[in-house]
Formats: structure tokens, sequence, C-alpha cells
């Protein structure tokens, strides 16, 4: 295994915009509201930026294709920009680019910016993707709660859940992510809600309801990242340092070949594994402080917390119901709403999760603020449970 | 000695309730309310003459997917899907039929079944005649409760089958009882006495005699007389007039699936070979323009289909929602919503490059390893060997599969929601996420045994083109076999 970049590269500040029905601003008012925010907490000047990776998933209705949208908003200093896209993990895409060009020596200090503006489409729920000339041949007319919601089937026949057992545990992951939302100012959806009402809401692909989705939103996340070095040059202490980035694609493994039972995420156990041994963790359920994980839809969550190790297989359902990653429990997950709460502008998740990591590592969080974490853990999924790309990204106190 | 070697048949699974609908439309059309008995089959809104038509030849094949045998194909339809490609193509892919065949659209008349099948007889070698009818007929007529939706095929054979060919009778005569322009969407009708006293009983008893004389044979030697009128007592009418005994009039099915136009006279021949016993005798005829007979000895050999008419007609579910029929049938402008806006149309070069895959459900199998997978891919999926080009044709469409992940979708835009879709696992090996149809909510759980069906997939509405492929649906015999099995056990503990 490669050696790794753990502690090689530190964040030198982080922004984020308001999530949300974000009816006021576009795509680039969005990005300047993310930038302007990490470059005030970075403390330097655009002109010390080497270069920038931009994010953003569904260009027909956000800000297009290529670089330029991101360097004319923000007036770049003519830098090399380069768009990313990896469905619902394209934020953290954005962020390992400009890490690794800062670890590769390539440049010394590199913004990530990703967004996405969904609310420009007329409609709830996502847009209908592109899907090429083949695939709309032969994969079904679905969308990404029936994807999702697949999950739970496979579930429930692997560990013998009952059906109302899985419906109250998956309540519970949108009653509790609800309950951290609501202590947000920038997240989407800020009501607490009941286990009663999410269950008994209007199904939109069974056994998931409304409240098992996620927000629909607009908005942005920016990250800027340098040396170590450069950031203790830059009068900087007490840093956050990236311990882990870890990708994994499917390769049709799970959709074409018998091996997959359909309840887990095979891509997820693989980023997971790597990033713990990147981040030198070997006892994640102990170790991890806290998670942003990618909660799409509440039963993505549920078999995440398995798929990442923290819960025995076929247990999570138990943690859940314990309120294990509830605000107060043993490792709190969707500290800030997740993307249930605090919504999902698709470009912009990853960076999303990291700013809340970075925030809570630094002591910022305000009434969130966790006591003392030391290693958080975000993960995204993009696609779909058969065919998917996931990542796993860990940063922490410098050393820890 | 030609004849049929085998047959099949389809029948749609939802049957609309004929009360359902006079009731509907008592308040414009109270006369129709005496039309308001039993049942019609309907197509479900992912069914047309054309997928009918492919169920049908599958009973009628088999389950073994080795179809070289076949050397020619006849689909017979008036209500085929397209009018400038030919149907009969599509038929072959999706059965995977080999290259090398003729085949060809016998078409223009409601004895156009029967015509395919007299030439098929006539032309001799291993034929397969396909015919399926999806009638389409306005709101409030009383064409819309008459009609039915349905299929049926034959395997014609030189050698000694299920049913000795005897002879054919045609006449051909430019009686215009009913048409429909070339872009017209209904039939435009003359008066029902002029059509039954000028037209049916003045130009179908020349062509039974025809066929009876060719065959030797007298018309009290004829045991099943299958004669498809929507017109009530025609078919003892006509057997009158010839001199068939009132016996041998068979039931036209009216009261549990209506009159599936060109294929209902083929649905009343394959349900009288699933009934006759060896050395009886069938007629079958068939009103249009003139009039088609064919005359057939049941030998009491060859091969049964495994649903056939009656299989067909014992998997139904009734249908009580008028509107919902309307509305499968293009006659409802209804609010879609903008999940429906996508276009879709269709990359004519994606779908030939793809087709055995698309339209035959052929995937792969690595020579070396055995692998089964969906679709068939340069470099194997297996992980532990991705062996490069080794992926053999591998026919999915008769493997029995179950489910391994499902969810019923209210989200995503479809014609009959909520859309059920899933991980399919197959015996054998090979999984495909697809449609799942002809189910509703809580018909779908992991496990439950599943068949392929050939289906509309989308149509493109912009450019008037129909997309197919093959989705999955509850395999039921499986199912009561299954429940029959743990009953049995049960008992037994």
């Amino acid at each position: 295994m490669p050696q790794g970049i753990r502690d090689k590269v530190a964040i030198l500040g982080m922004g984020c915009s308001k999530f949300g029905e974000r009816w006021d601003a576009g795509p680039d008012d969005l990005m300047v509201e993310a930038y302007l925010e990490a470059m005030q907490d970075a403390g330097i000047e655009p002109t010390q930026l080497d270069a920038a990776w931009f994010s953003t998933h569904i260009d027909e209705i956000g800000s297009g294709k290529g670089g330029t949208p991101l360097s004319i908003a923000l007036r770049l200093p003519n830098i090399a920009v380069t768009r990313v896209e990896n469905f619902c993990a394209s934020g953290s895409e954005a962020f390992r680019g400009a890490v690794y060009a800062v670890a590769a020596g390539a440049a010394d200090i590199a913004l990530a910016v990703g967004v996405e503006k969904l609310k420009d489409t007329g409609y709830g729920g996502l847009p209908v993707a592109n899907p090429g000339t083949l695939s709309p041949q032969v994969m079904p007319n679905g969308s990404a709660p029936g994807n999702f919601a697949q999950l739970a089937s496979a579930y429930r026949a692997k560990h013998g859940v009952s059906k109302e057992d899985l419906k109250r545990a998956i309540a519970h992951v949108s009653v509790k992510s609800h309950a951290n939302g609501a202590k947000n100012p920038k997240a989407h959806l800020r009501k607490p809600i009941t286990e009663e009402q999410a269950l008994n809401a209007p199904l939109i692909a069974e056994p998931l309801g409304l409240f098992d989705c996620c927000g629909v939103s607009d908005g942005a996340a920016a990250a800027i990242v340098t040396t170590p070095e450069i950031a203790r040059a830059l009068g900087k202490h007490d840093l956050v340092t990236v311990k882990a980035l870890q990708l994994s694609v499917s390769n049709g493994y799970e959709s074409q070949y018998n091996g997959w039972d359909g309840s887990h995420f095979h891509t997820a156990r693989i980023a997971a594994g790597k990033a713990y041994r990147e981040a030198g963790i070997e006892r994640p359920r102990e170790q991890i402080s806290m998670m942003e994980v990618h909660d799409c839809f509440s039963v993505t969550e549920l078999v995440t917390m398995e798929d990442l190790f923290i819960s025995p297989e076929g247990q999570g359902w138990r943690d859940v119901l314990d309120g294990f990653y509830d605000a107060d429990g043993g490792v709190p997950c969707q500290i800030d709403g997740g993307l249930k709460c605090f919504g999902h502008p698709i470009g912009a998740s990853g960076l999303r999760m990291l700013y809340e990591m970075y925030l809570q590592l630094q002591g910022r969080a305000g009434e969130r603020q966790l006591t003392n974490p030391v290693f958080g853990m975000t993960h995204n999924l993009g696609g779909a449970p058969a065919s998917n790309v996931c990542s796993v990204a860990i940063i922490g106190q410098e050393g820890a | 000695m030609v004849g049929i070697a085998a047959w099949g048949a389809y029948a749609p699974r939802l049957r609309l309730s004929r009360k359902a609908v006079t009731e509907a439309n008592a308040w414009v059309a109270p006369n129709l309310k005496a039309k308001g008995k039993g049942e019609r089959s309907m197509a479900n809104w992912d069914e047309d003459a054309l997928t009918m038509a492919v169920e049908a030849a599958r009973d009628a094949l088999g389950s073994d997917d080795d179809r070289s045998h076949i050397d020619s194909l006849y689909f017979a339809s008036t209500t085929a899907p397209f009018a400038d490609r030919l149907n009969a193509g599509v038929v072959s892919a999706a059965l995977t039929l080999e290259k090398s065949i003729t085949a060809s659209d016998v078409t223009g008349s409601q004895r156009c079944g029967l015509t395919a099948l007299g030439q098929a007889l006539a032309a001799g070698g291993t034929a397969l005649v396909a015919v399926g009818e999806h009638r389409k007929a306005r709101a409030v007529s009383a064409q819309e409760l008459d009609f039915g939706d349905g299929a049926a095929a034959f395997v014609i054979s030189d050698g000694p089958g299920a049913a000795e060919f005897l002879g054919r009778g045609s006449v051909t005569d430019d009686f215009v009882d009913h048409f429909r322009g070339d872009d017209g969407g209904f039939d435009y009708y003359w008066e029902e006495r002029w059509i039954r006293d000028e037209g049916i009983v003045k130009l179908v008893p020349p062509a039974v005699r025809k066929a009876l004389e060719v065959s030797g044979l007298s018309a009290s030697d004829i045991d099943h007389f299958c004669f498809p009128s929507t017109f009530a007592g025609m078919a003892a009418t006509v057997a009158k007039s010839v001199g068939i005994k009132p016996e041998a009039v068979r039931d036209n099915l009216a009261a549990v699936m209506g009159e599936a136009g060109c294929a209902h006279g083929p649905i009343m021949l394959a349900h009288a070979l699933e009934q006759a016993k060896a050395g009886e005798v069938i007629l079958v005829a068939q009103f249009g323009q003139g009039a088609e007979a064919l005359v057939f000895r049941a030998t009491g050999e060859g091969t049964r289909p495994a649903r056939g008419v009656t299989g067909s007609l014992a998997d139904r579910e009734v249908e009580t929602n008028y509107l919902k029929f309307l509305t499968f049938n293009g006659l409802v402008d209804w609010e879609k919503g903008m999940r429906a806006e996508k276009d879709n149309k269709t990359a004519l070069t994606t779908l030939y490059r793809n087709k055995d895959m698309i339209l035959g459900l052929v995937g792969g199998r690595c020579r070396e390893t055995g692998v089964i997978q969906f679709p068939r891919t340069r470099i194997s999926v297996a992980p532990n060997n991705p062996a490069v080009d080794t992926q053999e044709p591998y026919k999915f469409a008769e493997r029995r599969a179950s489910i391994l992940s499902y969810s019923a979708d209210y989200l995503t835009f479809s014609m009959a929601p909520p859309n059920h879709y899933g991980m399919v696992v197959f015996d054998g090996g090979g999984r495909i996420m697809m449609d799942i149809t002809d189910v509703s909510p809580g018909d779908v759980e992991t496990g439950l045994p599943v068949r392929m069906v050939f289906r509309i997939k989308e149509v493109d509405e912009k450019r008037g083109f129909v997309r197919y492929f093959w989705k999955a649906t509850p395999d039921r015999a499986a199912i009561a076999a299954q429940s029959a099995q743990s009953t049995k056990i049960q008992a037994a503990e």
C-alpha cells in the first residue's frame, strides 16, 4: 500500500453557504458566499492561490461545464481550475484534487469549491439525469430513492429483521438528524420531527417515506488547503490535517456478478478499510470521534454504519435505535443535520461534511460543539447501491 | 404431412370489468347497459400486439431456448406498432431466431391471422406464426366492450404434430363492413344488419365449404367449429347454413376475454386444440373482406403449451378502474408531471449494436470460468479472473429467476405507479436490475420467483417509436407450487 498522505496537508480555511431553497441566489452567488468565508478563515489573498478544483454534478441546471464558472464567479487570477464530477462524491473529489496537488508539491495553496443549484428545475426531488444512450434502453426508469430503497428489502432478508423494526430504525436515523439540524443556522431543514411523523409520512419509494429522504437544496462549500509548514508560517496553530482520502468505484461486481447480496455497499467497505489503514486507525468504533456520512436516505445511513465498521454487521439497526449515533451517543453522526437536514446540493456535499468536521475539530461548532473530538470521518456515495462511487475521508488534530 | 407441431396463446393478465365500463358511461350511453356482463382482456400499458405475440410464441416454443429449427416467421396483426419497420423482425430478435429465416408481416384484415397460418402451411418447412392484436376503440363505444386483447402462436412443421392440416378455403371480396384509414386511430363501422346478412352470411360459408371439399370431409364431420364474431349467435347461424352440427360450435370466449381481432380465430383454434380428442376435426374460420377457413384433425400428439388459452385465462386480475383502461389506451390527456418530460429518443445505432442484449436478453458466459453475466462484456466480471474476450452468448429469457432487492417507486414517472423494479438474480447465474410488471404494492418481496416477459420499455411520443425490453413478472405457477409444497410439509408435520 502507498505511504499515504497522513498529516501532509492541513486545512487553512473553510466556508459554507447557507443551504436551502436559495431563490435569492444563483450558483455563482453561492460559490462566492462559501469562498469569501473560506478566504477570510484562511487569511490569504486570491493571488496566493496556486490552483483550484471545482465540483458540480448536474451542469444542465447548475453552473455549466468546465472551469470557467468558478474562475469567473470568484475572479480568480487565471490559475488552473479543474472541474470534477463523480456523482454525489463530487465535492470530495474537488477536495482530493486540491489536497493531492499540495501533497505533491505542485501547489502551495489550493482551493476546492463545490456547488449545486437544484432549485432551478421547477419541481421537488432531483432532476432526471442524462443516462447516455444504452442505459435507458435497459435500466428501469427509477429514481434515487427507488434505487437506495432496495437496500431495505435485501437487508431485512439477510439479517432477518422485520419490516416494522427496520422502519422504526430508519425513522430514528431521521429523527436524530432533524434534532441536530434544528441547532444549525446554516441548515436547510430546521424543525425537529417525531418518530410517529417519520413512520406515517407518505411513501416516496417503499419503504422510504418523505422523512427518509434528504433535502433537495441549493448550496456551496469551499476548502483551502496547504502544507502544515506553510500554515504555521501563516500564523495558524492547532492545525486540522488530512489523515486519509480514499475512493472506491464499482467495477460491475455488484450489478453483474453473483456475489453481492444487495444489503450493503461493497465499495464503502473497501474505501473504509483503506482509509483506516492510511490514517492509522485500528479500532474505529472507539477512535472515530464523529462522522458525517452520506445519508441521502435513512436506510443508506443505517447500512453505512456497518460498512464503515462502526457497528457489527447486522447490528447497525440496533445501534441506531440505542442512540449510539445521536449527538450524545458513542459516535455522533450528522451533527450538522446531515444531507437529511443540512441539505444535499450534490457537488457541495462532500465539502460541507468536511466543513462540519473542521469546525468541530477547531472547537467552533457553537451549540453543536462536541467534547474534544480527535478524528472526524466523512463518507460520500454517488450513483446507486448496485453501481456507485464511495469516498471516505478522515481529518483530525495534527499528530493524533 | 404438414401440420401444427405446437401452439401457444396469451391473454393479458388484466381483465376489465364490463360493468365498471357501463356504469361509468351510463349517463351518456344507457343503451350499452345490456353489454355490462363479464370481462374483457385488457393490455397493460406496456403491452401491445407485438409483445403479446412474442409471449404466445414463447408459449408455443417452450422453455428450450434453442430455436434454430425455425426457418420462417409470420407475424400477423392489424394493430402492429410499426407501419414501416418489419414487426416480425422485432419478434424474431426477441425470440433469438436465426438471422437466416424468412420473415413477413401479414396484415390488412381481421382474417389476416388465419391468412398467415394458411400461408405458412402452404409454404412448408418449420415456421412460426405469431398473431397479436391490441384493439383500439373510442370511449363509450360498443367496441370497447366487445373487443379484447390477446395473441396466439403456432409452430408449423412438415412432420406429424399436434394437428394434421387437412385443407383451406378462401374468399376474397372487398366488402367493407368497417375500415381504419392509415392514420386513423379507430374503426368506422357500417350497419350491423348489412354486415351480418350481406357480409358474414354470404361470404363465410363458401370459404368453409371449399375448405371441407379440399379436406374431403362433410360439414357433419366437424367436431369443433371456431368462428369469432361480436354478433351473438353468428357462429351458430353460419354453422346451420353450412350443416355443421350445433354442438360443434365453440364458445367464442366473449364473456371472459372479448374478441381479440385478427388473433381471435387463432386463439379459438388454440383453445380447441387444448380440448380436442385425438381424431377430432377442428374448423376455424374468420371474416374480413371475404373469409378464411382452415381444417385440422387433432392427433393427440405433439407439444402442449405450458399455459395455452386455458392457462392464460386462469391467470387473471379483474380491473374495475375504467379510467385506468382509458389512460393505458391513450384516451385521456392526463397530467404526467415534469418527470415525464424527459426525451425518450432512441439511439438506433446503440439499439442495433446491442440488439441481442436489448431485444433478445442475451448476456454472456465465460468459456474459462463458466461465469454468467449480463450484459456480455469484453472483460469478464469475475473478480478473480477478469478474462478477456472469453464471453460467449448466453440467453436469459427462459431462465427462472428471483428477486434479490426491490422497491416500489412513487416518485419516478410511471404509467402504472408505483414503478416496481429491483435486482433480479437468475438460476444458474447472472443478474439484472430490471422493471417488474403486472404487480401491485405488496406483491413483491425478496425471494419472489419471477420469469421474464417481453414488454414495452418506453414510448417516444415525439417520434412515434416504441422501445422494447424484458421485465420480470411473478412466476405465479412457481409460487403456487411453492405454497402447495409448504402446505404439504406443514400437513406432514
